[in-house]
This record gives C-alpha cells, sequence and structure tokens, in this order.
C-alpha cells in the first residue's frame, strides 16, 4: 500500500497496465512530452517511449477515431481528451461508431478502449473546462461509463476498463484528482466495473452519489447525523453503466429515502434515471419523496461555480425534504 | 453565398458536374467562377512539388485505356478476366438488388453501378491481409474478396444467415473474413478509422497497408481533414480513395469546395494526391499499386481521386431525374467502365462474346440462387437483440430481454418503408 492522490492512482493504474500489456497506448493532446496538463501520463512516455506514449494534433475527433481504428486492429487505446468539454468533436466516433461497432458487425469487430477525460467543476474553469455531461453518453447503448471517486478506485477501476472487451469513457473528477488522498494497493489491483461501493452505511436515507459530489456527500452525511440525528447511507455506483441497480436498491429498501447528488444540469441527469429505477422496482419502500440535487439548468457559471455545484447546504437541504411532505 | 447564386440557374446547374470534369482534363481549365482561383493556386502549388513522387500528377488525369497517361500494370491474363468478371458480377447484383427493392422484398439499397472499376481497382492493388474500411459504394470489393454471395444477400434480407444479425439497413456489411471491415451510414467516420489500423499494424510492425473510401460529399467532413491529417502527421501505412461521382446525393461537386480538385487537398497535408479515371479499372489499378507499394514501404499515406460517376440513383429512395439531365448520364454511360474494359479484353482477344455472355448468365444464376436461399431463411430471434451491445449481458440488458420475452409472440405493428 502507498498513499497517492486519486491522479497518482490513475497514473499508477497507466503504469501498471502498460508494463503488463504492451497492446496498451496512451496518447491525446499535450500527453506524451508534457506528460498531460494535469501531469496525470507523466513519465510515461520516458519509461514506454514515444511509440506507446505520444502527443498527437489537436484533434479530439482524429484522436477517437484513430483510437477506435487500433482497437479494431487489437490494440487497447487509451486516449485522453484534455478536458470533457471539448469531448463533442468526438461525440459523432464515440455514440455513433465505439459505441455499435460489435453491434453492428454482429459481433464480428470490437472496439475495446478507453477514453480518459478529467471532468467536473470546481477548479474554476468556467463552462469549458467544468461540466459535467455524463448523461449524454449514458443514454449511449455499446458504451460504458465509469467515474471513480477515491484514488485506489482510480487505478483499479481504470485496469479494469483497460482489460474490458467494450468501449469505456473513464470520466476523472479533477476537483479532487489532487485533494483525494488515499491507501493504493501497489501492482496488480482490479475494482470490477458494475459493482457499486458503499461509502458509509445508515438507516434512515440513501444518498447516490459519484465523482467529487461523494466527498461532499460524506461531509454532509456528518452534519445530518451531528445536528438531526439523520443515520444516511452513501452508495458510489462507480460506474453508472453498467449501473449497480441491486446495491442502490437494496440500500432503498433498507432506508426508505433516496436522494440523488450529481453536479450536471438537473434536467435529464443521471440522478433522474436513479430515481426511476427506484421509483419502478421499490416504490413500497419509499418513506418519502425521491429529491435530486443537482446543478442548474444553467451553463456552468465560473464566478459562481461554488452556488451552482451542490454543497453540503444543499444535500442536507435535499435529505431533510425526504423527511417533510 | 456563391453556392446559393448557382442553385438560382437550373440548367447550368444540371451539367455543371460534368463540365468541371471536363475541365479537368486540361491541366490549363479556364474557369468563370470566381472562386476557381483559390483552386487554381492550389493546384499550381501542387504541380511545383516535386519532393513527394506522385504529387507533381496532382491534377493530371491519369488513364491507360484511352489515355496512355500511366503505364499498363501488366496483369496476368487470368487475374484480368478475375477483375471482369467482378466486375460484371457486381453489376448483374446490383441491377436485381434494385428490383427486389422496388418489389418490396428488400428494404433499401445503394447502388454503384458505373462505379465498379473504381472499387474493384483500387482493392485489387492490395493484399488480401490488408484491411478495407469502406464507404457504402463499394459493393464489389467483397466479392472480388471471396465473400459468397450468399452472404452478401443475406445481409440485404437481414436474416438468420445474415452476418450483422439484422441489425443494419442492407449494404452496411461486415465481412471480417474479408479484413472488409463494418459499414456505419455517417459519412466520413471509417477514414480515420482506418489510418488507427495502419498506425496500430506499424507499431506492431506488421506490414499491412489499410485502404479506405469515401466520395466527394465525404471530403467535406471533419473526418476527412482528422484522418488525412494524422496519416501525415504519423506517416501512416494508409491509402485514401476518394470516389468523385460529382454528386452528393443532389448536391453538386461546386456545393462540396472550391478546391480545383481533390487530389490537390493532399497537399495541405503533406501527402501526395494523384487523379485517376475511376472508369479506367486499369489505371485505377496501377496508381493504387504504386500508392500502396508506398505504404508499404513505409513512406507513407496517399490520397486517390477517381473520377468516375454514378450512373444510378444514390440508393432506392432517391430520384435522380429530379436534380441532373439525361445529357450528364448518357455522357457517362457512354464511359462505362465494364464496356471499356471489355473493349480492352477484346482487343487483347482474351474475352469472345460467348464468354462475355457466360459470365453474365453465370452471375445471374448466381444472384438467383442466393435470393433463394436468403428467402427461405427465417428473421434473427427476437432474443439475439440483446447480443452484442457489450460482450455480456448488463443486468439492465438481460431484464429488458426476459420481460420481453415473457410477453410472447409478438407481430411488429411497425413496419415501414425507407424513406416514408
Amino acid at each position: 500500500m502507498a498513499t497517492m492522490t486519486l491522479l497518482e492512482g490513475i497514473r499508477d493504474g497507466l503504469f501498471t497496465e502498460m508494463r503488463n500489456d504492451d497492446r496498451v497506448l496512451c496518447f491525446g493532446e499535450d500527453v506524451g512530452r508534457n506528460g498531460g496538463v494535469f501531469r496525470t501520463t507523466d513519465g510515461l512516455q520516458k519509461e514506454f517511449g514515444e511509440e506507446r506514449c505520444f502527443d498527437t494534433p489537436l484533434s479530439e475527433c482524429g484522436i477517437i477515431g484513430t483510437a477506435i481504428g487500433m482497437a479494431m486492429y487489437g490494440l487497447r487505446p487509451v486516449p485522453e481528451i484534455q478536458f470533457q468539454d471539448f469531448i463533442f468533436p468526438a461525440f459523432d466516433q464515440i455514440v455513433s461508431e465505439a459505441a455499435k461497432i460489435r453491434y453492428r458487425s454482429g459481433g464480428e469487430y470490437t472496439c475495446p478502449m478507453v477514453i480518459r477525460t478529467p471532468y467536473g467543476g470546481g477548479i474554476r474553469g468556467g463552462h469549458y473546462h467544468s461540466q459535467s455531461g455524463e448523461a449524454y453518453f449514458c443514454h449511449t447503448p455499446g458504451l460504458k461509463v465509469v467515474i471513480p471517486s477515491t484514488p485506489a478506485d482510480a487505478k483499479g477501476l481504470l485496469i479494469s476498463s483497460i482489460r474490458d472487451e467494450d468501449p469505456v469513457l473513464f470520466l476523472e473528477p479533477k476537483k479532487i484528482y489532487r485533494t483525494m488522498k488515499g491507501e493504493v494497493p501497489e501492482g496488480e489491483h482490479v475494482v470490477p466495473l458494475g459493482k457499486g461501493r458503499i461509502v458509509r452505511e445508515g438507516k434512515d436515507c440513501t444518498i447516490v452519489a459519484y465523482g467529487a459530489m461523494v466527498e461532499t456527500c460524506e461531509k454532509a452525511a456528518d452534519e445530518l447525523k451531528k445536528q438531526r440525528g439523520i443515520d444516511v447511507e452513501i452508495v458510489d455506483p462507480r460506474t453508472l453503466v453498467p449501473l449497480d441497480e441491486k446495491m442502490i436498491l437494496d440500500s432503498v429498501r433498507k432506508t426508505g429515502r433516496l436522494v440523488t447528488v450529481y453536479e450536471a444540469p438537473k434536467t435529464g441527469g443521471f440522478g433522474g434515471e436513479i430515481a426511476a429505477i427506484v421509483a419502478e422496482n421499490a416504490i413500497g419502500s419509499l418513506e418519502g419523496p425521491i429529491v435530486r440535487v443537482a446543478g442548474f439548468d444553467t451553463p456552468f457559471p465560473y464566478t459562481l461555480e461554488g452556488i451552482y455545484m451542490p454543497d453540503v447546504r444543499r444535500v442536507v437541504r435535499g435529505v431533510e425534504r425526504t423527511f417533510e411532505w | 453565398m456563391a453556392s446559393k447564386k448557382r442553385t438560382s440557374s437550373n440548367g447550368s446547374t444540371r451539367t455543371k458536374p460534368q463540365a468541371r470534369h471536363a475541365a479537368k482534363k486540361s491541366s490549363a481549365s479556364t474557369k468563370s467562377s470566381p472562386k476557381s482561383k483559390g483552386g487554381k493556386k492550389a493546384a499550381s502549388s501542387a504541380r511545383s512539388r516535386t519532393k513527394a513522387p506522385t504529387s507533381s500528377r496532382g491534377s493530371k488525369i491519369l488513364g491507360v485505356l484511352d489515355r496512355g497517361t500511366v503505364r499498363d500494370p501488366g496483369l496476368s491474363d487470368e487475374r484480368l478476366l478475375e477483375l471482369y468478371a467482378t466486375m460484371v458480377r457486381t453489376r448483374v447484383m446490383e441491377e436485381r438488388a434494385l428490383v427486389l427493392q422496388r418489389q418490396g422484398r428488400i428494404g433499401f439499397y445503394v447502388p454503384c453501378t458505373g462505379q465498379e472499376a473504381s472499387h474493384i481497382g483500387t482493392a485489387a492493388a492490395l493484399m488480401d491481409s490488408d484491411w478495407i474500411f469502406p464507404a457504402y459504394r463499394q459493393a464489389g470489393i467483397p466479392l472480388l474478396r471471396g465473400v459468397s454471395m450468399e452472404q452478401i444477400v443475406d445481409e440485404w434480407y437481414g436474416n438468420d444467415g445474415d452476418i450483422c444479425k439484422g441489425r443494419q439497413m442492407p449494404v452496411h456489411y461486415s465481412f471480417r473474413s474479408a479484413h472488409f471491415v463494418t459499414i456505419s451510414s455517417p459519412i466520413g467516420t471509417q477514414l480515420s478509422h482506418a489510418v488507427g489500423a495502419a498506425m496500430a499494424a506499424k507499431y506492431r510492425g506488421e506490414d499491412t497497408v489499410t485502404m479506405t473510401y469515401c466520395g466527394d460529399g465525404g471530403t467535406s467532413e471533419n473526418d476527412f481533414h482528422c484522418a488525412l491529417n494524422f496519416a501525415g502527421v504519423y506517416a501512416s501505412p494508409c491509402v485514401f480513395i476518394c470516389e468523385n461521382n460529382g454528386w452528393a446525393i443532389s448536391t453538386p461537386l461546386e456545393y462540396q469546395t472550391a478546391s480545383e480538385t481533390m487530389a490537390v487537398k493532399a497537399e495541405a497535408y503533406g501527402i501526395p494526391g494523384v487523379r485517376v479515371d475511376g472508369n479506367d479499372i486499369l489505371a485505377v489499378y496501377q496508381v493504387t499499386k504504386e500508392a500502396v507499394d508506398r505504404a508499404r514501404q513505409g513512406k507513407g499515406p496517399t490520397l486517390i481521386e477517381s473520377l468516375t460517376y454514378r450512373v444510378g440513383p444514390h440508393s432506392s429512395s432517391d430520384d435522380p431525374t429530379r436534380y441532373r439531365g439525361d445529357a450528364e448520364v448518357t455522357d457517362w454511360k457512354n464511359k462505362d467502365p465494364l464496356e471499356r474494359f471489355k473493349k480492352y479484353l477484346r482487343s487483347r482477344r482474351l474475352l469472345t462474346p460467348k464468354q462475355d455472355e457466360a459470365l453474365f448468365a453465370a452471375a445471374k444464376e448466381e444472384v438467383n440462387a442466393a435470393v433463394k436461399a436468403a428467402e427461405q431463411k427465417p428473421n434473427p430471434t427476437v432474443s439475439s437483440m440483446f447480443d452484442d451491445v457489450y460482450r455480456d449481458l448488463t443486468p439492465q440488458l438481460r431484464e429488458q430481454r426476459d420481460e420481453l420475452l415473457s410477453l410472447g409472440e409478438a407481430k411488429s405493428e411497425h413496419e415501414g418503408y425507407f424513406p416514408l
């Protein structure tokens, strides 16, 4: 075990898997020589050479398009999109191509690749360095969507994603890249896709949160315990697709209440999907309304980002609302 | 804005692409459009470039059959006849497909009639182990590479025998056995896949060359730029074939680009670009062979502009009389790639009229048998709809499948025709 930041967990995952499998290539804008604008890929080019870790033209569409060709040919590309906000030129390649290649070819061709990209707010990045676009991608059959919230999960989920036989969008909560520290197993460490994590156990209300919001919810849970004696259970699904519905439903059946917390705009957000799953399968267990605590239906603001993003105050209020109706 | 101005004049719009193709035969083309200035400049700079061996030919149309501007590839008699037979099989197959569509027996078709030399000739220059990333108008390539007519026709029917399991419209083939990569409908997306596969082959030290196709419309997509740019930067062993047939559905060439040719676009990416008479299979073969050899020798990618013409509609849903004149079509029918190749084979005494008739008759029989077989095969099972989304069914997919199956047998209430 070593103490690492979330970013170091990702880097350790890359080193581990690149040592383990010479089909793994990392590339993207400033990924090689500079080691990435966040330094996530720092040192990879030095160890593995320019053949396996390299810079690309400034072209998200080209990065993903070529990665798809590599994956079909038999490699395990791990392209980086510098910020998730810049992924949209590659949207067609991701949703029309990567996600559909296995299906449309009757399984003749596959596209095992991991698109790594930092997402989410909290770094004073304005609209174009802060957005949370997970819902666009969760709506695309054929694509998996993974979001870690701890350094150990970051490493273990990344390794699983690289080993997965299907394309994975690996969203990295950049707000906690360096602030989130934790113990990370050295060498081989695998966290399976599709299995959630109980962040803390509780009996009164379930919060489902992922990415940087997990930490916010933990603080809110402390507040609720201290101020109101409410015992909150937090579920981090870790992968949105495929989703560990069972863990969420089991938790809600136990607590009778659900709050979903996500940074993205409220309408059409993934927390709404979780609410629907619970309403469809466990309405008899609910003792109060399901509440979504989310970003607002505005573009992501620069100066007021701290107000826009769900904070402890709003999560506390959300949990309280499940008791008041 | 300039494009808009051109639409207002119906007659000139209809004949323009033909005129453009004709004008380009002469390197000293004089065009009245102000837009042509930029194109001409690019063309002349392409001509002045001498470093890359084929780039200097970027504005000249290369041909063997009538032009004599590129050498005869010297293919064996057997190979020549194989290529001709593949063109015949493709022609016959396509004619039958359109009839089947009109009869409501298959849902859709995208004919390549008139473009057989362009894609069969380019693909013939590859080794069987090379990968092809097609667009959707290269139907002769699977035949050339040994895919059976039955496998092709099963795809039109989307039946139980279809490799794609009935998941795509007709002509969106996938034939891994022939390294003919799964086709999608969005235009140009395959171009960068071919570059990525070429990069992967290079990384692995394999001598695979990749070849990819797009039309003149495809050059307007961002993917065209991304792909050529990456291929140039990484010197990828990839050959791009732009089959310039003058029309993107109803949109004529001049709405796609103000560039004088498609081949000159290569110059901006630092790679060679050549133009070839796409209805001259020997020229197409020879030019492509040179590009493939360059790629295999590690000398990087090439863009080949193959000048051809789609004699039929864009698809079974298209009525080309709405946007182009008969004279243009007749003119191109006179340059039919089959007829020209036949004339060559006859002049070399490789083909008698009787043998030719036999080839057509055999092809008809081959297609008939495949259609008969395809029509006897059932639809894919309902359960198969949920397979291959991922390697393994997710719990969600399993639940959705089981719920559907629990309802018992269903009759589709949504049988439609494309487009309505």
